[in-house]
């Protein structure tokens, strides 16, 4: 066992080179994080941070995933700070907006009758023109406040567990619920008044 | 004007447990509820076809691989320089 280990720590040094990841990486983290976060400023930090962080427990790279995965992990951790502190500041904000907001349904329940949902062509996934759909709904995604997206990027992009989101963001899990459900009736109504 | 939650009335709950539903599972109560609502309306059945294909392409667009975006070479090499710099001390 021991002989093992060192000899994979010997041989380290050669499984990562770190001289070599500028090149080779730079560009894929930095595309990667502007995908999600949509900031140059703040993603080009983000880069340079999964970079420096790297280096300081590159010792702790045993090759098991490749370099490019093992950084990638690095910096998805960092983003999920920065979307835990972007939250933290908005959540107050967005929370009186949640309730404050229009709301879709009357007294007991119902749908306010020009909120009713109506069949609009986009309920059988088979029959859609998907690139025009995808593009209204990326620019009604882009109008829910900042905690939604959060919530909506954790959830959709990164597959993370409800339980993991409420804990990451400090949401209750009531909470959880009634953000998702919003979102997905904002992005819903949007979708049907944009859909021609 | 004082109307009261029932079953068939609360679309908002129908719809909460819905979207709930597309990501846990729900209690017996719960899935109930839901199956009753639903039975009697058709509204929320549109909202419940909808909102699985949404959820579909949220998921679709939100995963595609980004488009490959080129840092600007001053700040690569301003990196690279640090990273050196810091090798060199190891």
């Amino acid at each position: 066992m021991n002989v093992t280990k060192e000899a994979r720590l010997h041989h380290e040094s050669v499984t990562a080179q770190p001289h070599l990841w500028i090149d080779s990486y730079a560009d894929y983290l930095y595309s990667y994080a502007m995908y999600r976060i949509k900031d140059e400023e703040t993603a080009r930090d983000l880069v340079q941070e999964t970079f420096l962080a790297a280096l300081q427990k590159v010792d702790t790279f045993e090759g098991k995933s490749s370099e490019k995965t093992w950084l990638t992990a690095i910096l998805k951790y960092k983003i999920i700070d920065v979307y835990r502190t972007k939250s933290r500041t908005v959540a107050a904000m967005d929370c009186t907006h949640a309730i404050a907001s229009k709301n879709f349904f009357q007294e007991d329940g119902h749908w306010n009758v020009e909120d009713r949902p109506a069949a609009f062509g986009i309920e059988h996934i088979d029959k859609l023109e998907h690139k025009e759909f995808e593009n209204i709904l990326v620019k009604c995604m882009q109008k829910l406040p900042a905690l939604w997206m959060t919530v909506f990027n954790m959830k959709f992009m990164e597959e993370e567990h409800a339980e993991k989101i409420c804990s990451e963001l400090k949401i209750s899990s009531g909470n959880y619920w009634v953000i998702i459900h919003r979102a997905k009736v904002n992005i819903r109504a949007c979708l049907q008044k944009n859909w021609l | 004007m004082n109307k009261k939650k029932t079953i068939s009335s609360n679309c908002e709950k129908a719809t909460l447990l819905i979207e709930k539903k597309q990501i846990v599972p729900l209690t017996l109560m719960d899935n109930l509820y839901v199956k009753i609502h639903l039975a009697g309306c058709e509204v929320c059945r549109t909202y419940q076809k909808q909102s699985t294909v949404i959820n579909y392409m949220t998921r679709k667009i939100l995963k595609q691989t980004p488009t490959l975006l080129e840092l600007d070479e001053d700040f690569k090499r301003n990196m690279q320089f640090k990273i050196d710099e810091l090798l060199n001390k190891k």
